[in-house]
């Protein structure tokens, strides 16, 4: 080490020139430093480096040693390189977009997060289908599915997408020339573009035929509409105009005629007070299996569905006083009679809707409605969501499977899942000169395609739609395509080679030109949509011929055999999203099964035919399998007894059984579309029972209210109008120094409340009449709270994890009024034993309520004494809250919560490949909100009443320095209600919406006699029952 | 001395014409010999259980609670029930050691070293669940009132299972002193006679230095005596706290003000019969008939009749209040218990606990020594099934029928409850092959009044 160390044995000789010093140095025998002293120092003196070098390579290497050992958790996070303009860590954006995927069509708002979506909200300015459904909320994960296309392929391999586009140009050019017949297979766009471009190509390839394929057909209603009124559409319906609702076999509270109608359905099923009396309409619904609209509605009659078809005609004879020969019981005519004197006494304040699938039964409504003038019925402006013709689709399959077709381009569909003779058509794919796929996924029917092009998610696309005449749509991509995708339309703008670079410029130029007369594109754009104002023509031109022939056509006979009806679940619809696991462990509003489809069989028949539902040890639910055979098809179906079946009735749900294209666990159900011959979802079809049991996973396996009336409090419209609130909606009672005081008062509360006069108190109102029990808010809830999915074999064990859940109870007779009455009457042990034995099972015909439930913030909440470590405590502003990282998970709160809403992590739910959902692959994991905590195993979890969204409320408003407007405060699920029967808010706001639901007649807690004081309040439900 | 006057028609304590070394060799014997066969196969399945159940725990505490048969619905089951039944089982040893002391009820003296160590091992059992049965056990410390450095985070001084914590602490330490300070002169007497060095040594150790002296055995029993009034009110205490659990709560069929005495009823009927169960092999296996005689096992019968009689009144009650009160989800909450999926259940229950102690009426059963030892196991199985109704029927079915599921045990919920099964015979056995099981040196106390040889003697005098 280079060193200017020098030795010294005194101060005195540092200084050179002191004279003691040189002179004691020339003594004979100078005191030297001993030589050993600096021995090892020569060789260090050598060096060039000094101590301070020394210290600096120590610190250095010490620090890089310490530094490489710490690996940063740098998780394949790429920073901008560029900070766009408008994302601001930590702030949403909003963009209004519309999904038509073919069967959901919706303007929609959806909220990104540093540059993702993550969450699909309502479009409430859209004047059309502005309200998201399950299926739509859920959309957000589909995209984020792993096992989505990610580059186009030609015989199953990978290649570029101008490669993919010199085929495809190739191949067409090459049928062009020899002039083979091509098919073009879609989906229903709905998109003045899309039908401009493949005009275009039609033009351009005369040997192309477009097919337009609805995979859960419409098509008579609208080949009744084009007779009548020479376009092809649906007419377009507001429930919420008329007094009486009369349902034959419609489900308009599902996807019935592409559905978007419980929200002005709702609209009129309050109680509202004009002059004099409330009134809300009066719903009736015929109809064969359980419907969410049955279900609904304030009389409901199971018939079969040939006797639907004799209703039907029996009305129109009544009403139209004609002679029609319709076969009815005495017992059903009556029922039908109440109808026909309902629509009389209305007027044009009725409306008739139907879902049988023939012309001549639609052509009847369409006269029915417009002979009574219905307010709600609007055949001007017809919903164009559903273009499929049935008759096309059918001569497509069957050119397909003899050979007449050369070349087959199918694009958002699936028809060899999707087609009863799916496998032939498979096969004759096969065998084509050329067959072309868009798809999301490799799906079957891409499987068996030469060339399959990628498409983009929805929220990844451009695209401009047309959902009722005259009112249009724009939707945006709200991200980059994950993958390497193409839309469909800029494939068919390269191929007519229509002079522009992209889709978007081909729709501006569009909008510019045909739609838009002037207003502005951005403006519209950040809208989401644009109506057209002038009324291009008036559509009421009648053409209704022989209708009492046509009638008299729909008198069949009763059927010999069982009849199936197929329909689409409220969770899954036609089953593109099979893949999702929110839509899978989504449990049907009315059987409450999840990941699964399944025969409903009626109770009668069940014991008929031995098919049972039983329920293990666990409780959970087993059910027998049954073999459904129709002509050549055979399934093995596992059984559901389903109250509420119309005897001599099944029904199985579309949408699952898929096997491409979908992980493992979801590949759950059958694939009810091979028995939907020629489109028609009504076959005579023979059951018997099959070996074996399947185990189901459903959410809730007590189906009956056991008259509990204090639970879903319900009253009549004639008592809501006749009678005191104390009379239909009492408070309560304890006896305290035997007087009867309330629950509610103060004095027989045993703790101190605290002062909630300051700042917010946040209250949700649930409204039983509005409610449909859709579903939409539980998925709204999935999404914005990060809620695992937990897969079937938990849930079968009761361990969903929703956070909101909407219980349904059956009547266990024909009301619930006549339960609480048998509750009231027991007498003595030997009745009460009994009696509460049969209350367990459901009726044959029951009343059905909907209940959402979700955390009741309880201002005395059970679950927050009894914490040890005080992990779930109050908030000021009413919330119950809960500190993921204090609990310990004794899931003490979860017992003594009287609600049963806490929900408990058994096990690690992300990252864990038990759990093999969104939340294990970096994909999936997108969609989480970045607000919300993911919680980890071993805590309890609920409902927060999103406070990451009151909380942003409130910082916004303190930042922007103003008060907080009423219906500012959301929560994810009153966000999602469409149809306002959730409202959320402060009730120290006066004013506000939420304080007068909170003084509503038919307010009441939710167990109030618990003394809990929820800060979640119920509306009593009003029926429209008329004893006459 | 009149002290050692105990009136003739009063059976002798100890029979067998013992003086005061045979004592000292009787009990010193376990202790000094070796194991016999048998004692090794039965501690070969009780480690074996015990291993089983360290598998079962650890696979719950690394994997989740979730491979438990638990659901949303109901969160406790065997946990709980386990929890709640080995702090019964602890009861006895308390209530034998303390309350009798206090009564100078002299025949505890021959079984109140066993019952307390038996109050010991169950307690740790019982311990164990609170701890497993969380989400996340390596936490389980925050439930102490520890200062910490989480901010102003505190403990919950509500809730009763914090309260539970300061229970059973109490209890377990408690229970532990008293019954070391018994073992003071027992130990001191083992070291005296050993022969092995290191043997000496550990005694020497265990006893504290105890030396016999006139001071040692004033201050001894001047303890003994606070203790036990100290430990009184613990009996009540503890099972009364361990039922508010459940009395503090708001579900049908827990929240009920008459647990407290109900629990405490109970917990002393399920741990007379471990007592039983343990000392009718113990007294076999060990050779200590003559100390503890058929009539200890009928005076312990006696105590078992009128607990399960009050058990049995406190279920009648149960039954009567839901009807009264009007309420009906209480209603239904107890017509559910008798009658619903869980009927097999009650029913067990109310046969073990409230008919097959009524046997006891008759002399010729409680005394018998195999009836004994068969009741003694059936109302622990009753006891079992009284807590698993109380927590799994009241919970599988509660205010919304929404919710209502089922509960099923999983192998990890028995493995567990069978590992402390085993645990617990694996410290009891080697409790039985270590410790002076008898306290011999009470039990010499009242050998001059009421051992059998003394008694003759006094006789023959007359």
């Amino acid at each position: 080490m280079a060193t200017n160390k020098t030795y010294w044995k005194s101060i005195d000789q540092l200084d050179q020139n002191n004279p003691i010093v040189a002179k004691l140095e020339q003594n004979e025998f100078p005191e030297k430093l001993p030589e050993d002293f600096k021995k090892d120092d020569s060789k260090i003196e050598d060096s060039s480096s000094s101590r301070r070098d020394f210290l600096k390579y120590v610190g250095f290497t010490t620090a890089a040693a310490t530094v490489a050992a710490c690996e940063g958790p740098v998780i394949k996070s790429v920073p901008y390189v560029v900070q766009p303009e408008q994302i601001r860590p930590g702030v949403a954006n909003y963009y209004a977009t519309a999904i038509a995927d073919g069967y959901d069509f919706a303007s929609l708002l959806v909220k990104t997060r540093e540059g993702r979506p993550i969450k699909i909200e309502s479009n409430p300015d859209s004047p059309s289908l502005g309200c998201a459904n399950a299926r739509v909320h859920a959309s957000v994960l589909s995209m984020y599915d792993s096992l989505r296309l990610k580059s186009p392929k030609l015989n199953q391999s990978d290649i570029s997408w101008d490669s993919f586009m010199s085929h495809f140009k190739e191949k067409l050019r090459l049928l062009n020339e020899t002039n083979k017949p091509v098919v073009l297979l879609t989906q229903t766009f709905a998109s003045p573009t899309t039908k401009e471009l493949i005009n275009k190509l039609i033009t351009k390839y005369r040997n192309i035929r477009h097919v337009t394929y609805d995979t859960i057909s419409e098509s008579y209603a609208l080949d009744a509409f084009e007779s009548i009124y020479g376009i092809r559409g649906l007419a377009d319906y507001d429930f919420s105009k008329v007094d009486t609702i009369i349902s034959i076999d419609a489900d308009i509270l599902g996807d019935w005629q592409g559905g978007g109608y419980d929200v002005e359905y709702s609209n009129g099923r309050i109680p509202k007070k004009n002059s004099g009396d409330s009134k809300m309409s009066y719903h009736m619904q015929f109809e064969s299996n359980m419907s969410l609209s049955g279900a609904n509605a304030d009389k409901r009659v199971p018939v079969t569905p040939a006797v639907l078809k004799n209703i039907l005609a029996f009305i129109y004879g009544q009403l139209t006083d004609q002679p029609v020969k319709s076969k009815l019981e005495s017992d059903i005519q009556k029922s039908a009679l109440v109808a026909v004197n309902k629509i009389k006494k209305s007027g044009n304040k009725a409306v008739l809707v139907s879902g049988i699938q023939e012309t001549e039964a639609q052509e009847l409504v369409l006269a029915i409605n417009s002979f009574i003038k219905s307010d709600a019925f609007d055949p001007n402006k017809p919903k164009l969501i559903r273009q499929g013709n049935s008759i096309e689709v059918n001569k497509f399959s069957e050119d397909l499977i003899k050979g007449n077709i050369s070349g087959l381009i199918t694009v958002g569909v699936n028809p060899v899942n999707n087609l009863s003779e799916g496998i032939e058509i498979g096969e004759a794919i096969k065998k084509l000169d050329f067959s072309a796929t868009f798809s999301m996924k490799m799906d079957e029917t891409a499987s068996v395609s030469q060339l399959v092009g990628s498409l983009p998610h929805y929220l990844e696309s451009w695209g401009d739609y047309e959902f009722k005449l005259d009112q249009f749509t724009l939707a945006q991509p709200t991200i980059r395509p994950l993958f390497n995708t193409k839309q469909f339309q800029s494939v068919l703008i390269e191929a007519i080679d229509a002079g522009v670079d992209d889709y978007y410029s081909y729709i501006k130029r569009y909008w510019t030109n045909n739609i838009l007369s002037g207003n502005s594109f951005s403006k519209t754009l950040h809208d989401g949509y644009f109506t057209k104002s002038n009324p291009t023509k008036n559509l009421e031109i009648e053409n209704f011929k022989d209708l009492i022939k046509k009638a008299n056509s729909l008198c069949v006979d009763k059927e010999k055999e069982m009849s199936l009806i197929l329909y689409p679940k409220i969770g899954m619809g036609d089953g593109q999203q099979a893949n999702n696991p929110w839509l899978q462990e989504f449990p049907d509003p009315i059987t409450r099964v999840s990941w699964d489809n399944y025969l409903t069989v009626s109770k009668s028949d069940a014991d008929l035919i031995g098919l049972k539902n039983v329920n293990v040890a666990n409780g959970a639910l087993n059910g027998s399998y049954a073999n459904v055979s129709l002509g050549k098809v055979k399934l093995t179906v596992p059984v559901l007894i389903q109250p509420g079946q119309a005897t001599g009735t099944v029904g199985l749900s579309f949408g699952y059984g898929k096997k491409l294209g979908l992980k493992d666990q979801m590949q759950s159900g059958v694939n009810a579309y091979l028995l939907y011959k020629k489109q028609n979802k009504v076959h005579q079809v023979s059951i018997s029972p099959a070996e074996g049991f399947h185990e189901f996973a459903c959410v809730q396996l007590h189906n009956t209210l056991m008259g509990r009336g204090d639970i879903v409090k319900e009253t009549t419209l004639e008592i809501f109008n006749t009678k005191d609130k104390e009379y239909w909606n009492p408070v309560p009672k304890v006896s305290k120094n035997h007087i009867e005081t309330k629950v509610t008062s103060p004095e027989v509360d045993m703790w101190q409340g605290f002062d909630r006069s300051i700042g917010h108190h946040f209250n949700l109102s649930i409204d039983l009449n509005s409610c449909t029990g859709c579903g939409a808010c539980v998925i709204a809830c999935h999404a914005e709270n990060n809620v695992p999915v937990v897969g079937k074999v938990e849930v079968r064990r009761s361990r969903d994890m929703h956070w909101l859940r909407i219980d349904r109870y059956y009547s266990s007779e024909e009301s619930f009024e006549s339960d609480n009455k048998t509750i009231d009457d027991i007498d003595g042990l030997g009745d009460s034993l009994s009696t509460f034995g049969e209350m367990e099972n459901a009726s044959e015909n029951p009343q059905v309520v909907f209940q959402p439930v979700m955390c009741q913030h309880c201002n005395h909440a059970p679950c927050e004494t009894v914490c040890p470590v005080a992990a779930t405590s109050h908030g000021r502003q009413g919330q119950n809250h809960m500190a993921y990282n204090r609990c310990i998970g004794t899931r003490y709160c979860a017992n003594n919560c009287p609600y049963k809403v806490r929900r408990f992590n058994w096990f690690l739910y992300n990252k864990n490949d038990e759990f093999d959902y969104h939340m294990n692959n970096d994909l999936g994991r997108m969609v989480l909100n970045p607000d919300v905590v993911v919680r980890s195993r071993g805590v309890m979890e609920k409902c927060s009443f999103c406070i990451q969204m009151t909380q942003k409320t409130i910082l916004d408003a303190k930042l922007e320095g103003r008060d907080i407007k009423d219906g500012e405060f959301q929560t994810a699920c009153s966000s999602a209600c469409g149809s306002g029967s959730m409202v959320f808010g402060d009730i120290n706001d006066k004013e506000s919406e939420i304080s007068k639901s909170k003084e509503n007649d038919r307010m009441y807690h939710l167990l109030e006699s618990v003394g809990t004081k929820p800060n979640v309040m119920y509306q009593t439900k009003v029926r429209n029952i008329d004893k006459t | 001395m009149s002290s050692h006057y105990e009136a003739p028609i009063r059976k002798p304590l100890v029979t067998g014409d013992k003086s005061y070394h045979d004592v000292t060799v009787d009990i010193a014997s376990a202790v000094e010999g070796k194991a016999n066969k048998l004692w090794w196969i039965v501690f070969g399945i009780s480690l074996s259980a015990l291993a089983w159940g360290i598998g079962s725990m650890v696979y719950t505490i690394s994997t989740g609670i979730g491979t438990w048969g638990l659901n949303k619905t109901v969160g406790w089951a065997w946990d709980i029930t386990n929890f709640v039944w080995w702090v019964g089982i602890g009861h006895a040893g308390t209530l034998i050691s303390a309350v009798l002391l206090l009564f100078r009820q002299k025949w505890r003296m021959a079984i109140n070293r066993s019952a307390e160590a038996m109050t010991i091992f169950s307690v740790i059992q019982a311990g164990l669940f609170p701890i497993i049965h969380m989400g996340r056990p390596w936490l389980a410390y925050w439930t102490l009132p520890i200062p910490n450095q989480f901010g102003s985070l505190w403990v919950n001084f509500n809730s009763p299972l914090l309260w539970d914590v300061f229970a059973i602490s109490t209890y377990l330490s408690v229970s532990l002193v008293f019954w070391w300070t018994g073992l003071l002169p027992d130990f001191a007497m083992i070291r005296d006679r050993a022969t092995r060095p290191f043997q000496k040594k550990i005694y020497s150790l265990l006893s504290f230095g105890w030396s016999g002296r006139a001071k040692d055995w004033q201050r001894f029993e001047e303890v003994s005596l606070v203790l036990a009034g100290l430990a009184t009110p613990l009996v009540l205490s503890v099972h009364t706290i361990v039922s508010f659990d459940f009395a503090t709560s708001v579900i049908p069929g827990w929240h009920t003000t008459i647990f407290p005495p109900y629990f405490v009823a109970g917990a002393v009927f399920s741990g007379f019969a471990m007592v039983n169960t343990l000392l009718i092999i113990m007294r076999k296996v060990s050779n200590l008939e003559d100390y503890i005689t058929i009539q200890h096992i009928e005076l312990m019968n006696i105590v078992i009749m009128i607990t399960g009689s009050i058990v049995g009144v406190a279920y009648i009650t149960e039954l009567f209040i839901a009807w009264y009160s009007g309420v009906e989800y209480e209603q239904y909450a107890f017509l559910n218990r008798a009658t619903g999926p869980y009927w097999w259940a009650y029913w067990s229950m109310m046969t073990c606990n409230v008919f097959s102690p009524q046997f006891m009426w008759f002399k010729k059963l409680r005394t018998s020594i195999m009836f004994s030892f068969i009741i003694s196991i059936v109302v622990n199985i009753g006891m079992w099934f009284e807590r698993f109704v109380i927590i799994v029927t009241s919970l599988h079915r509660d205010y919304l029928p929404s919710s209502w599921t089922m509960f099923s045990p999983t192998f990890v919920d028995i493995g567990i409850f069978i590992g402390t099964l085993g645990f617990f015979f694996v410290l009891f056995l080697l409790y039985a092959r270590t410790f002076p099981v008898i306290a011999q040196a009470e039990v010499k106390s009242i050998l001059k009044s009421s051992g059998e040889k003394y008694k003759k003697l006094r006789e023959a005098n007359e």
